[in-house]
């Protein structure tokens, strides 16, 4: 054995509080009712009394609580500054208890940008309630209207008195306002006047990140706990025949779980897991299943294609009569290839089963439904699951489910002891899901004019969202069609707004060509929407557009892209050089303009389009999932190449400011942006039209 | 099994385990020393970034039998009591985490850096930090830290 304690506890994380230490923070405010959890209705976001949403201890520190979840996209920071702003207290007086199911409102899951739009309001308005009973509070202690106090580093100012949160948390009368539903109509600090949102912030624990301190889902450790190991399929639909657990079973210290199909053991460390899987894989056999391949995938979504089912889209005018009008009629199909998320931190979770009731620790974006997910599997009431994320190493729309959550309680539950499972990363590769892959067939006419007067678009099975253009055209019809997908897919960050942005803008650039137009002008000259006229102008006169266009050099070639998703608009110009003998694009240069309403922390926002830009790249230059025989032939990091510093090019970020509109979400919709630019540009210097994402080099 | 004796941190360790276990597992498993992370296991993306006798090593492609009798820096050692390394505070000041799941590795590897090259080129800070990956893709963000950090070590000296 080692010299040194072998599974030592946690050190506290201040962000991932454990039930000991939630009623500690909890008792020592006044409003809180930690042994009477918040009811169902109170969770359910939105309509909830104030102590479900915010706590204020006796030393006037705020606590806010939410099931929103962080993997990276600054969610707690946000959120905190949004407190902090309508407290008017400093950023440091407001901690974040965040995705735990036995503390916090369910918010609904992370995703779809929708913390910004929906979550940061919930807050803001729970806070304001807070600030607006600590005025009134000392209006009473002071015999003053409250309208007439003044807010002060946290604290009621009047006639050289202060009236602290601290105090407030003492008062005893509160506590019955507390329990109110929060009011609805609570004024919120206009944008104008923000003090703390607004503010460049970086992340409020990033100290324990720097340090190593921050315990992530698969860094969690338990007294007692064993590390687990899951027996996979060798391919897609492949049913075990056989198994044969002696061997494992023998070896010390290992204890194997069968159940039906699912087959795993724990074993005291990782190392020994891993011997006694590869000890029960080698004696397990399987009756595989036929499989599709990628070589043929966008034939296969096309065939399976659900035409009889309701397509998602909608028409304007006659899609026919204008496409039969047209001087000129173009046509194009685009394939965009299956991508896997790939997280820097694959899926964990450390399960601990304790007289009946379920405690898990896991990865996921939706801690909510993971718990369901845990009752509905081991017919326990949801009451008893509690689960916790801490904050995760990524997600990008791959961690909405709870699989290593399931696994890690099935293994705990058997071996009577806590267990951690850590996908390996070849198994994050095949038995997650997918960025489902597209198909998109488009056909448009130009009229006598130059302009488009016929637009008709058809997503197979990647999804409805970002389907309709933005541009002018008086006859559409747009529809997404699901396909019966050969591999698991769900969402990503922005989903299927990449593909058809992707096919709508490289297809613009073919319509902009055919008319003789410049793609900016084509553009600019088909838009009503001003929000993304600001963008294109703003990304093209920092990039030099017009100019760059003038100046031709060989092999190097530019494109732009526009479009708008979840509420946000973005534009982006590209440089790149074409290698002459592969053919393939190197992106020198990338300018992109964004605008999503009030930027809440523009040192946040700027690291998210940041890394939209970059995380674009992969799916647009290289990433494409390759599968055969039910087996992926590229799932891992060496395989399947993701960006890397190498492949960073020259990037400008340009976030435009609106104050006059709601923010919304920024960590999504700068990735639609790239792909097509590029392809434009790679068309730009060779003449040849990208029609596939990645972008392949015959064009 | 075999009694393997190192550094780790400033701290003389002795582990009884097998030899063949990955110096990442024992790392993290025995020592408790969770800061180092594992992103692949294959010597793919650094996340498992250590210092061994000063050179930066994928852990998890390393035998803990390797490290017999060598010093070993981990995430953890970096810090000195609570003053931040300037690599780290660099990162931090200039917000270069997302998830921050790469961070422990690409810091280790930026120590190692700029050891051997104090003023790097960018280049070779790209050259140099390549082997570790960032899947939030805040690699803009990481090279203005370690621009960051070269800038504060030059007004050290
Ligand atoms: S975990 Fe070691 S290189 Fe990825
Ligand atoms: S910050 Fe998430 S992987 Fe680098």
């Amino acid at each position: 054995m080692s010299d040194h304690p072998r599974r030592p506890e946690p050190p506290a994380d201040p962000f991932a509080v454990d039930r000991r230490e939630f009623i500690e923070i909890a008792a020592a405010g006044l409003l809180i009712v930690a042994t009477a959890p918040p009811s169902q209705a109170q969770r359910e976001g939105g309509a909830g009394a104030l102590e479900a949403r915010l706590h204020i201890a006796e030393d006037g520190l705020i606590t806010i609580l939410t099931g929103k979840i962080e993997e990276g996209q600054g969610a707690l920071t946000e959120l905190a500054m949004a407190a902090a702003e309508e407290l008017r207290v400093p950023l440091n007086r407001v901690r974040m208890v965040m995705g735990d199911t036995d503390g916090v409102p369910n918010d609904g899951g992370t995703s779809g940008s929708s913390t910004t739009p929906r979550t940061v309001p919930l807050v803001r308005r729970a806070a304001a309630a807070a600030r607006d009973l600590l005025l009134a509070a000392a209006g009473r202690q002071w015999g003053v209207d409250a309208a007439k106090l003044e807010m002060r580093d946290g604290a009621a100012v009047y006639a050289g008195k202060t009236y602290a949160y601290a105090q407030l948390a003492r008062s005893p009368e509160l506590a019955a306002a507390y329990k109110a539903v929060l009011p609805a109509g609570t004024a919120l600090t206009s944008a104008r006047e923000w003090k703390v949102l607004g503010t460049p912030q970086i992340r409020l624990d990033g100290r324990d990140i720097v340090t190593g301190a921050h315990r992530y889902p698969s860094d969690i450790v338990r007294p007692g706990m064993l590390y687990g190991r899951v027996l996979r399929a060798p391919s897609y639909g492949a049913a075990l025949v056989s198994a044969d657990l002696s061997a494992a079973q023998k070896m010390p210290g290992v204890k194997v779980v069968r159940d039906g199909a699912f087959v795993g053991c724990a074993a005291p460390t990782t190392f020994a897991a891993r011997k006694a899987l590869e000890a029960i894989s080698a004696a397990s056999r399987w009756k595989t299943a036929e499989h599709p391949s990628s070589d043929n995938l966008f034939e296969y979504l096309k065939q399976h294609a659900k035409e009889q089912g309701r397509p998602q889209g909608q028409a304007r005018g006659s899609v026919e009569k204008g496409l039969d009008g047209a001087r000129r009629r173009l046509k194009a199909s685009y394939q965009v290839a299956y991508v896997q998320h790939a997280p820097m931190e694959p899926r964990a979770a450390v399960a601990e089963w304790q007289d009946g009731r379920l405690t898990v620790w896991t990865g996921t974006s939706n801690p909510f439904s993971v718990r369901q997910a845990l009752a509905e599997t081991f017919g326990v009431p949801p009451e008893r699951v509690r689960v916790m994320v801490p904050h995760m190493g990524g997600g990008f729309g791959g961690k909405h489910t709870g699989e290593a959550a399931i696994e890690a309680a099935r293994l705990a539950k058997e071996a009577g002891r806590p267990v951690a499972l850590h996908w390996t990363r070849a198994e994050e590769f095949m038995w997650a899901y997918f960025r489902p892959a597209a198909l998109i067939e488009v056909e448009a006419g130009l009229d006598a004019g130059n302009s488009i007067a016929a637009w008709d678009f058809t997503n197979y099975n990647s999804g409805g969202s970002a389907l309709d253009t933005p541009y002018r055209i008086a006859n559409t019809r747009v529809r997404f069609i699901a396909s019966d997908p050969p591999l698991r897919q769900s969402s990503y960050r922005c989903l299927a707004a990449t593909a058809n942005n992707f096919a709508r803008e490289a297809f613009t650039d073919e319509l902009a060509e055919a008319a003789g137009k410049d793609p900016l002008e084509f553009r600019l000259a088909h838009l009503d929407n001003e929000r993304i006229k600001n963008v294109l102008v703003a990304a093209t006169e920092r990039f030099g557009w017009a100019e760059r266009r003038k100046k031709r050099r060989p092999g190097v070639g530019i494109g732009l892209a526009c479009g708008t998703e979840k509420n946000s608009v973005v534009a982006a110009c590209c440089e790149v050089e074409v290698d002459r003998e592969s053919g393939v694009p190197k992106p020198i240069e990338i300018v992109e303009a964004f605008e999503c309403g009030a930027i809440l922390n523009p040192a946040n926002l700027r690291s998210q389009v940041e890394g939209c830009i970059t995380m674009g790249l992969g799916p647009a230059l290289r990433e494409e999932i390759q599968f055969k025989d039910g087996r992926l032939i590229n799932g891992s990091f060496s395989a399947y190449r993701v960006p890397r510093f190498q492949d960073v090019p020259k990037t400008e970020v340009i976030l435009l400011d609106r104050k006059d509109l709601e923010p919304a979400g920024g960590g999504e919709t700068p990735i639609i942006a790239i792909a097509p630019a590029i392809a434009n540009a790679l068309f730009d210097a060779t003449g040849k039209r990208a029609r596939a994402m990645p972008i392949r080099a015959s064009g | 099994m075999a009694i393997i004796r190192f550094t780790v941190n400033g701290k003389a360790r002795r582990v009884d385990t097998e030899p063949e276990r990955p110096l990442l597992e024992v790392l993290r498993e025995d020592l408790g020393l969770t800061g180092t992370k594992c992103g692949c296991g294959e010597g793919q993306c650094g996340a498992c970034t250590v210092l061994l006798d000063n050179r930066p090593i994928f852990s998890c492609v390393t035998p803990v039998l390797t490290a017999t009798g060598r010093k070993i820096l981990t995430i953890e050692g970096l810090a000195e009591d609570a003053r931040l390394h300037p690599v780290q505070q660099a990162f931090l000041d200039e917000g270069a985490m997302q998830c921050g799941y790469c961070a422990p590795g690409v810091i280790l590897r930026t120590v190692a850096l700029l050891e051997s090259k104090p003023r790097p080129t960018d280049a070779q800070i790209v050259d140099g930090l390549n082997g570790n990956l960032c899947r939030c893709s805040g690699y803009p963000r990481i090279l203005a830290a370690v621009r960051r950090a070269v800038g504060s070590a030059g007004k050290k000296r």
